[in-house]
């Protein structure tokens, strides 16, 4: 599996370092209940296809990435800078 | 006041030869991060280049000589390596730290130091990909790794800490290498 950093270009997994779903750039805000809060901690979806995901490009631009990527294929779907992508949506 | 004496971790095992390639050591004066605030890029650029000359390469590319070289060196950083320390004006507009000690940099040199790397890191380190003035943060025998192609061969940092496991696997390579070229058809 090769992943296409925005920045290094199409890379080894090696290089990578799997951060969990992308869910975790979405934090509730601080007057959240806790079903917000464990929804958000605990709750995954478990899809077989498309889905969001944060991969660390530690061994290499040390960026923080939000990646599409088909969990049946391993299809890399498309990437993004986490930063740019949370600022985008924000 | 007590002296203290500067001392590379890998001047004793090198220069390393093997075959056709060559490892040494380059002793730069002082490596400096320099990791812009946020928005600053542009201003930071003109500082750096009206005190050295020198512009923000974009991502994967590195800029200046070997007395003077601006690295790319990952997300929102970059290295200043060589006989430099960067000009005052630089810190208005990012975090500056010196680093001269916690990396090291080797030169691997000669003919076919792709096949050597090639056995250390997944990069495509082939001449018409990776050219002169590109550089590349990426994994070399498990460690983190700065390669920069410049006109006198491979630049290659390494983590202090890392220096000398990181030679006697380069050296393995080189040897590797150059074992494999002297057998018969």
């Amino acid at each position: 599996m090769r992943i296409t950093c925005p920045l290094c270009g199409d890379r080894d997994l090696r290089e990578f370092t799997y951060g969990g779903a992308a869910v975790y750039m979405d934090r509730p805000g601080a007057d959240a209940d806790l079903d917000a809060l464990d929804a958000y901690l605990h709750l995954r979806d478990n899809p077989a296809g498309p889905t969001e995901e944060l991969w660390s490009h530690d061994m290499g631009c040390r960026a923080w990435l939000k990646v599409r990527r088909d969990t049946v294929t391993h299809e890399i779907l498309g990437t993004a800078l986490a930063a740019e992508a949370k600022r985008g949506a924000g | 006041m007590v002296e203290l004496i500067a001392k590379s971790p890998v001047a004793d095992l090198l220069p390393v030869e093997a075959g056709s390639c060559r490892l040494v050591a380059c002793a730069p004066a002082a490596i400096t991060a320099i990791a812009p605030y946020a928005g600053a890029e542009e201003a930071l650029s003109q500082a750096l280049d009206s005190a050295h000359g020198l512009a923000l390469p974009p991502a994967g590319r590195a800029a200046g000589t070997p007395g003077a070289r601006l690295i790319w060196a990952g997300y929102r950083q970059y290295m200043l390596v060589g006989e430099i320390a960067p000009d005052a004006a630089v810190a208005a507009h990012a975090a500056v730290t010196d680093l001269s000690d916690g990396w090291v940099v080797l030169r691997l040199e000669g003919a076919g130091t792709e096949s050597v790397l090639a056995r250390l890191t997944p990069l495509d380190l082939d001449p018409g990909v990776f050219k002169r003035g590109h550089t590349a943060r990426t994994e070399l025998a498990h460690m983190m790794a700065v390669l920069t192609r410049t006109g006198e061969g491979m630049e290659i940092m390494l983590m202090r800490s890392f220096a000398r496991w990181g030679v006697a696997r380069i050296a393995e390579a080189m040897e590797s290498v150059a074992a494999q070229a002297g057998l018969p058809d």
